[in-house]
């Protein structure tokens, strides 16, 4: 039931802010719409949380601990992001940015995508998945070209043509996997839910597998943003407005990555091999060192964090490669950590932008003297996501490489320069532009801080402890991963 | 060659998917592009409504008739109209010429036939050996998206990138799920307007559906 | 077997006696969708009688090979007509030269032009030379791509075995003869000199290829040449009706289906020489630079078909 109202509620508010979004308390609706799906996201969670796994509708619909989590996480951050979007959304129209046509086009994709993501996070069918990946794409695409400036069309063009090339390769792979599958399963609707394939995926053909998997790798890698497939996502966090810069780093990257694990599952099974782990690790390992030392020549901030999401999901990836109990609590906790931490900084960033008037670093300086309040919060993001103690993302890094260092020790020195050079590069970026010299005015609207300030409490507190429920949690949804 | 006779025209089908997608490389001009692109989906609909004709498979009766109306039908005309209304229909050199993206392209062939038979001897379907074709579609296109300056031929290359795949699907496992299908059709259609809308944006901002203005944005 | 001989005799004289005829009818369909008014059908034989009254002029740098090349071209295309199976599939000389070889003899026949024409030492001789030389060298491995894709199906390169097996064995699609198909077609039309290679009827100096090899010869020379030119496209168009449309061909031994052979011929060629005509109305001629273009384009259809073939067929 509430799975209905989970995905019910963010579609209807598509089509209501499609109809009406282009009024004056459309930014209010947005957010009261994403209420509403937090609270369904947590009355779900409850459920499953005290029942275990629930499979309803016909089989249609799966939710298990390790994708309750996320649905959690998703409409948490969607519901945030929301808030913070209302007062940026309003100051980038007096800026005279967007028009009312624009707002309205914003509001209602918003909604739509969130719907598209939860679904994709909720279906047990492996082809609804792809379905609903490839529509959050395209709701995506137009608001990344909102501001109709070359280089934003430029950024939509390439995330629609590079995710859409990758996306058909992650449909050759559920075509292979559902050509094995229907062998054991028999034709028709069942050969491609989730469940089912769990059951027999010892049974599947490995080589067909295989290769199926190779083609999901790249086809979702590509929306996971991991090198070499990366080229979009920069462009595409540095030109969007910035509350979409945060939902697709925090979450869109994260649902693709979700789907690569769901299919890691069934080769793991099926092939009884560490090919899909070891793709996954190279894979994971080449986009850390990649964007590590891209993340030193960037200029714009937005740009630069968006490496940094590509460092960080190539961190999670390689985690989720190594496999194991641990790694996958590791791999699970960094998730949540980069996605709370980097919607709060780009929450920051984006009134930073707007208080400057510019993306480029050079132009943003001394926040901490015009806006104290967007400072703190963005040199505690900064500080955060580099993963300095005591905040949460140093525990899981720090869970990853000991990890590495005990299984794959060949890794460790990669890993650690890569991170030793983003925390060079990222402190040494972000440090004028807090505590510079600066004769800015202050921003006309009170901005969003609240967010920021709740996401970054939110990773303090489970840096120096994570709730037993929750560490439960993680263990089960670990465990399910193959641990 | 023991195949009943309306296999063998499915087969015949796969091989015209083929051809067309090499007559699709070495095209200059955007109209033409269009005309062959809607005679590939009516390629498609027929070889899949022979499938689900000599199988059974009724639900690929309706897949056919999606693709028909869709690919045949639907985006062409959206096509014909976008080039019309946009006065872009001239001739236009590929980034490679045309000679050595057709070697290329022989290349690929080979590589997705190789790649295509241990599966292929797995599969039951009668049609099985088109698979191959069906990959090398796929790579065809990718190659043609990837020698193409203009925004209508990535698209369009996009668009035969799914006919291989569709393909691909009917071939090897006589089609996804209907429910998937019309998930995947809905999915492309929604694409194509928006690309429609994208296109005007485009053209208002640059004054050309040329990408070598779009090379602004890069690795720094 | 003397029969059969005596078949393979009568059928090379056929093909002598009834290619003006052919290309008689191509100008005339030409004519027709030029919206002109058409030439009779005999035209071609009365040219050729014509120019075997007058007499020949010879340049004095001339060396015998000039002479003696139009006989060698008229030989060779008689030789070539005489391998391709045209109404019966009885050839006891088949053993003797395949398709390989007939391949072997159009290129006898080009390297004798082609060296009458430089003979000479005009400056258009030459050209044309070099220019038919450039074409035949990017279409000769297109044609000979495709006679490996039908062989492939045949397992055989000889040409009756290859009707044999498509007309008279149980009726099978193959997919990659549509590929082999297209690109005999493209092959064919750069071979003959037709539009879009060449333009037969213009003596334009940039664009000429064939018209500019034969531009010294005169009387009964450019008689045997404009047989022997006729004679190929006649061998052509056989070529292409055994490879791809072979259904009528008699088989060996049964005379009675001769008549019926005949008929089947004519109607072939026919609706052939209509096509050409067609086709050569409706588009134009290629620039000499996109001539290697179109060429290298056949050659990979070609190949297309033999890999078609292998994941298809086998």
């Amino acid at each position: 039931m509430e799975i209905y109202w989970l995905l019910g509620i963010p579609f209807a508010g598509g089509i209501f802010l499609a109809l009406w979004g282009s009024r004056g308390f459309a930014p209010e609706i947005n957010a009261l719409f994403s209420l509403l799906t937090f609270l369904a996201a947590v009355w779900l969670t409850v459920r499953v949380v005290s029942g275990g796994p629930i499979l309803t509708a016909n089989e249609w619909f799966f939710i298990d601990p390790f994708n309750v989590f996320l649905v959690a996480l998703t409409a948490f951050v969607a519901f945030t992001t929301a808030l913070f979007s209302r007062p940026y959304m309003r100051i980038e129209q007096e800026h005279g940015r967007l028009n009312t046509a624009r707002l309205r086009l914003y509001h209602s994709s918003y909604q739509i995508f969130i719907s598209a993501m939860l679904l994709a996070l909720t279906t047990n069918n492996m082809g609804i998945l792809w379905v609903s990946m490839e529509a959050a794409t395209l709701a995506t695409v137009l608001l990344v070209s909102l501001y109709r400036t070359p280089a934003a069309l430029e950024a939509a063009w390439k995330y629609f043509i590079l995710c859409g090339v990758g996306i058909a390769q992650a449909l050759f792979g559920t075509i292979l996997l559902y050509f094995a599958a229907e062998k054991v399963l028999g034709s028709g609707g069942v050969a491609l839910l989730w469940t089912h394939l769990n059951e027999v995926k010892d049974q599947l053909e490995p080589r067909v597998l295989q290769l199926a998997f190779v083609f999901m790798l790249v086809g979702y890698g590509t929306k996971v943003g991991l090198a070499p497939l990366h080229n979009w996502l920069p462009d595409a966090h540095a030109e969007g407005p910035t509350p979409i810069s945060a939902v697709l780093s925090g979450l869109l990257l994260n649902v693709a990555l979700y789907a690569v694990m769901r299919s890691k599952v069934l080769v793991d099974g099926a092939l009884g091999t560490d090919m899909a782990g070891n793709l996954m690790m190279g894979f994971g390992l080449l986009s850390v060192v990649m964007a590590a030392f891209l993340i030193k020549r960037q200029t714009d901030v937005k740009r630069m964090f968006a490496y940094s999401s590509i460092e960080h999901m190539g961190l999670v990836t390689f985690a989720f490669g190594m496999g194991g109990a641990l790694a996958n609590f590791a791999g699970l906790l960094h998730m949540t950590m980069h996605s709370l931490t980097k919607s709060a900084i780009f929450f920051a960033v984006g009134h930073a932008t707007q208080s400057a008037g510019t993306q480029l670093m050079s132009g943003i300086r001394g926040l901490i003297k015009t806006c104290p309040t967007i400072g703190w919060g963005l040199m505690l993001g900064t500080v955060a996501i580099l993963g300095v103690p005591p905040f949460g993302v140093f525990a899981s890094e720090f869970l990853i490489i000991t990890t590495a260092m005990h299984e794959h020790p060949w890794a460790t020195p990669f890993l650690l320069t890569a991170l030793g050079v983003a925390f060079a590069s990222i402190f040494g970026k972000v440090q004028p532009m807090v505590f510079g010299e600066t004769e800015l005015a202050r921003l006309p609207h009170q901005p969003a801080l609240t967010p920021v300030f709740v996401h970054l409490g939110l990773v303090l507190m489970l840096g120096l402890f994570i709730p037993p429920y929750l560490a439960a949690w993680y263990r089960q949804a670990a465990q399910l991963l193959g641990g | 060659m023991t195949l009943p006779i309306h296999l063998q025209i499915v087969n015949l089908l796969a091989a015209l998917l083929l051809l067309i997608s090499f007559a699709m490389l070495s095209q200059r001009r955007i109209i033409g592009l269009v005309t062959l692109f809607a005679w590939q989906g009516l390629a498609l609909a027929v070889s899949t409504a022979l499938v689900g004709w000599a199988t059974g498979q009724h639900h690929l009766y309706y897949s056919a008739g999606i693709t028909l109306i869709l690919k045949v039908i639907v985006m062409p005309w959206i096509f014909y109209a976008l080039v019309k209304k946009l006065d872009v229909d001239r001739d236009v050199e590929p980034m490679i010429n045309i000679p050595t993206t057709m070697l290329i392209g022989i290349a690929l062939v080979i590589f997705a036939f190789n790649l295509a038979l241990p599966i292929s001897q797995l599969a039951g379907t009668v049609t099985r050996s088109t698979l191959g074709i069906a990959m090398a579609c796929v790579l065809l296109a990718f190659l043609m998206m990837i020698t193409r300056s203009k925004a209508i031929p990535q698209v369009i290359g996009f668009l035969a990138m799914e006919n291989g795949l569709f393909f691909a699907a009917t071939s090897a496992t006589y089609g996804m799920p209907l429910v998937v299908e019309l998930g995947v059709a809905l999915d492309v259609l929604v694409g194509v307007f928006v690309l429609g809308i994208f296109f005007f944006q485009i053209r208002e901002t640059f004054d050309s559906l040329d990408l070598k203005h779009m090379e602004k944005l890069r690795e720094r | 077997m003397t029969a059969g001989i005596l078949m393979q005799l009568a059928q090379t004289l056929l093909a002598i006696l009834l290619a003006p005829l052919l290309m008689g009818w191509t100008n005339q369909c030409r004519a027709w969708f030029q919206g002109r008014s058409a030439p009779p059908l005999t035209q071609p034989y009365r040219m050729i009688r014509k120019l075997f009254h007058k007499d020949a002029v010879i340049a004095h740098d001339a060396s015998p090979l000039f002479r003696f090349a139009p006989y060698m071209v008229f030989a060779c295309m008689a030789l070539a007509a005489g391998i391709v199976p045209i109404v019966a599939n009885d050839l006891p000389f088949s053993p003797a030269a395949d398709a390989i070889a007939l391949v072997g003899v159009f290129a006898t026949a080009r390297v004798f032009l082609a060296l009458a024409a430089m003979d000479i030492g005009t400056s258009f001789g030459t050209l044309g030379a070099r220019r038919e030389m450039l074409v035949s060298f990017l279409a000769e491995p297109a044609l000979l791509m495709v006679f490996f894709t039908t062989s492939f199906i045949a397992q055989s390169t000889q040409l009756p075995v290859i009707v044999e097996t498509l007309a008279h064995k149980q009726f099978a699609i193959y997919p990659s003869l549509a590929f082999a198909a297209v690109a005999f077609w493209m092959v064919s039309t750069a071979e003959n000199a037709r539009i879009p290679v060449d333009n037969p009827t213009t003596h334009l100096e940039l664009t000429m290829i064939h018209e500019a090899m034969i531009l010294e010869y005169s009387a009964r020379h450019l008689a045997l040449i404009e047989w022997a030119v006729a004679l190929k496209l006649f061998t052509y168009s056989a070529l292409g009706i055994a490879l791809f449309i072979p259904w009528g061909i008699a088989p060996a031994g049964n005379y009675g289906a001769l008549p019926l052979a005949m008929l089947a011929l004519v109607g072939k060629m026919a609706a052939g020489g209509l096509l050409l005509a067609f086709l050569e109305a409706i588009s134009a001629k290629l620039r000499l630079f996109r001539v290697p273009e179109y060429l290298s384009t056949a050659f990979l259809l070609a190949v297309l078909g033999t890999l078609t073939h292998f994941l298809l067929e086998v």
